[in-house]
This record gives structure tokens, C-alpha cells and sequence, in this order.
């Protein structure tokens, strides 16, 4: 229970200070915050289920007003602007990552990325393209045409992810609770 | 960790914050059937509220709304390539009304204000077995949380320098990870040591 609960919670933080820290430039030009990649980290370590609570307590608090978002942004403004939709993504995002790793027995750093792909990028395009399609007055193929130019940065974030969970589970195989 | 609360003290930090809440969502919906004339009196109506709280607070207000630009330049130079440059007014009218009076909220509302509204509005979800206790005490570890982290970072970061030339990239992330992990495990076994979160 307490396990559970500080897992959630430090996840949650762990999101934040992922968007809090400078670029990692990984391909120069590429604008790539690590904040995504915090989202991808809770579903494919903490699970479905945690990563999805760990991910809704991060947007609530940023909805509240604490600038927890990258570049120190947060509050109501930004559920009514044109990112309004990856927010609400997040948490789902994170649950089909989880999914994917707690129920595709395969090696851990595999279905990692799966995860990744799957939640941090198609469902995650999938809330946040009608998203930013609704607060930009465009239609659904031109608000996807904005979202291209993340793809790069969010498939090497998935390639990340997959590295990272897969390190997890060797150094900490007790605190990967998504295969526990 | 510093709020996004404005402290200068404006007559709106007396208003309740459902009111204000639900004034927003009022005038979000209504902005998206509205145009014309009255998308332009939304926008005055906006820039006179925010103006409202002084020189200070309209200043701080307009730096929120500056993770408009890149939208709003997309925006106008999508329309041009159109040929429709005027049609790009009024979106950008109704996403700026829109973020503003969200922004003037979230400046007016104290956060412990906001977390006592959402505790109340999530009571009902005990019946579902969530303890509203373990809400605020989650609430607590994050803001806690975040700039303990950030130190840690810091940590590995300089100790990474000081041991390579090289700049620290994305190999910094598995130590921060695995910092994160134990403190999760450590915080969890002071939480049981001390009677457990329930």
C-alpha cells in the first residue's frame, strides 16, 4: 500500500522535474523535452493501473496551478489551449504502455518500446491531434500535419524508454512493479 | 515550490474558486459559438479584466499567455499561405479569450484553495475505495518531491562532469531513475514505520 503510494507519487515529481530539466538534444534541431518521455517511464515501470494514477496526479496538480509542466507552465489555461488534448492523454497514454508490458510476456526492454509506441504515441496522437485541431479551428489531417515534426523526438523517446525499463529490470528487478 | 499564483493581491483572490471555475467553463463553451463583433468584445472584455488587477499583474499575465507564439505564428503563416491571411483573427481571438480568463484564474486561485475544492469534489470516490487522506498526502510527497529531485539531478549531473569531458546526454536518466526508485522504497518504509498511509 505505502509501496504503491510513493511510487505514484515519485513519479509523479519524477514527470515534472523530466520537463523541468534543460533539453537533452538528442538530433540537433529536434526540440525534444523529456516530458513525454516521464509519461512512457510510469506506464512501462509502474504499470497500467499506477502509471495511469501517477500520470492523472501529475495533470491535476499542473491543472491547479503549480508549474509543473515543461518550461515551468501549468494552471487551467492550458486545458482550454491547443495542447489541452495530449493532457488529457497523458493518463492514457501511460495505461496502454503499462498494459502492453504486464501483458506481453516477451523481453521486458521489447515490450517497452511496444508500450511505448503504442500509448506514448498512437493513443497519445490520438487525444491530442482532435485537441489541437478543436482550439485551432483546423481540420483533423492539418492538425496532424502540426504533430509531424514530434514524431521524431517521440520515436527515439519510445527507443529510450525501452533502454531504460530494460536497465530496470536488471539493476531493480523488485521496483519494476509492471512485471511484479 | 513557487505557485503560479499572482501575489498581488487582486479583488478576484476573493472570489470563490468554483465561481471561477465554472465561469471559465461557461465562457469556453460560449467562445466557440460566438464570432464577429462579439469574439472582439470577448477579447476587450479579457484585456479590461486582466488590466483590472494592476500594472503588475497584467504584466505577469501577458509573460503566461507567451506559449501562445509559436501557435499563434504557425497559425497566421498557415493562413497567408491560404491566401486567407483575416481568417486567421478570429482563432486566435478565441485562443487567446479562451487561455487568458484560464490564466487570470489560476493567478486569482491560491492552490490550497484548489486542492480543497478537488478533495471535496472527489469524496464520493471513497465509496469506490478511494481514502481521500492518501489523495492529500500524495499531493504533499509530489511538491515535496519535485525539487528534491531536482537537486538529485544537479548531483549526478556534476558528478558526471567532473569525471568526463563529454556533455551528460540521455545516459544521465538510468541514475536519476534508479535515485528515484530507492527513494520511492525509502519513503514508503518511513510512511509504514510511522502507523502507514490509511
Amino acid at each position: 500500500m505505502e509501496r504503491n503510494l510513493t511510487h505514484i507519487a515519485l513519479f509523479a515529481a519524477l514527470i515534472a522535474v523530466l520537463g523541468l530539466i534543460p533539453k537533452i538534444d538528442l538530433i540537433s534541431g529536434v526540440p525534444v523535452t523529456a516530458q513525454s518521455l516521464g509519461i512512457m517511464l510510469c506506464g512501462t515501470v509502474l504499470g497500467a493501473k499506477r502509471g495511469f494514477l501517477a500520470v492523472v496526479l501529475f495533470v491535476v496538480l499542473a491543472a491547479a496551478g503549480l508549474p509543473l509542466l515543461s518550461g515551468g507552465r501549468g494552471g487551467i489555461g492550458l486545458f482550454v489551449g491547443p495542447s489541452a488534448g495530449y493532457l488529457i492523454g497523458f493518463p492514457f497514454a501511460a495505461f496502454v504502455a503499462g498494459l502492453v508490458v504486464e501483458r506481453w510476456q516477451v523481453r521486458v526492454g521489447v515490450a517497452a518500446f511496444a508500450g511505448a509506441i503504442l500509448g506514448g504515441i498512437v493513443v497519445l496522437y490520438a487525444f491530442g491531434i482532435p485537441g489541437m485541431a478543436l482550439a485551432l479551428g483546423k481540420s483533423l489531417p492539418e492538425a496532424a500535419l502540426l504533430a509531424t515534426p514530434f514524431l521524431v523526438g517521440d520515436l527515439i523517446k519510445a527507443a529510450l524508454t525501452a533502454l531504460v525499463t530494460q536497465a530496470i529490470a536488471q539493476a531493480r528487478p523488485n521496483s519494476l512493479l509492471s512485471r511484479a | 515550490m513557487l505557485t503560479l499564483t499572482s501575489p498581488v493581491k487582486t479583488w478576484a483572490h476573493e472570489v470563490r474558486a468554483w465561481v471561477k471555475l465554472a465561469t471559465l467553463c461557461l465562457w469556453t463553451v460560449a467562445l466557440l459559438r460566438v464570432d464577429g463583433i462579439w469574439l472582439a468584445g470577448a477579447v476587450v472584455l479579457v484585456l479590461i479584466l486582466a488590466a483590472s488587477g494592476g500594472r503588475v499583474f497584467f504584466a505577469q499575465w501577458l509573460a503566461m499567455l507567451r506559449p501562445l507564439w509559436p501557435f499563434a505564428v504557425v497559425i497566421v503563416l498557415w493562413q497567408v499561405w491560404l491566401g486567407a491571411p483575416m481568417a486567421a483573427w478570429p482563432i486566435l481571438a478565441r485562443l487567446g479569450a479562451a487561455v487568458g480568463l484560464a490564466n487570470a484564474v489560476t493567478m486569482t486561485t491560491e492552490l490550497a484553495e484548489i486542492i480543497a475544492l478537488l478533495t471535496r469534489i472527489t469524496r464520493p470516490l471513497a465509496r469506490l475505495g478511494l481514502n481521500p487522506k492518501v489523495f492529500g498526502l500524495s499531493v504533499a510527497l509530489v511538491i515535496r518531491f519535485v525539487p528534491v529531485m531536482l537537486q538529485r539531478y544537479d548531483q549526478i549531473v556534476l558528478a558526471f562532469r567532473a569525471r568526463s569531458p563529454r556533455r551528460p546526454g540521455w545516459r544521465i536518466l538510468m541514475p536519476v531513475l534508479l535515485a528515484a526508485l530507492d527513494d520511492a522504497d525509502r519513503v514508503a518504509e518511513a510512511l509504514r514505520a510511522r502507523g502507514g498511509a490509511g
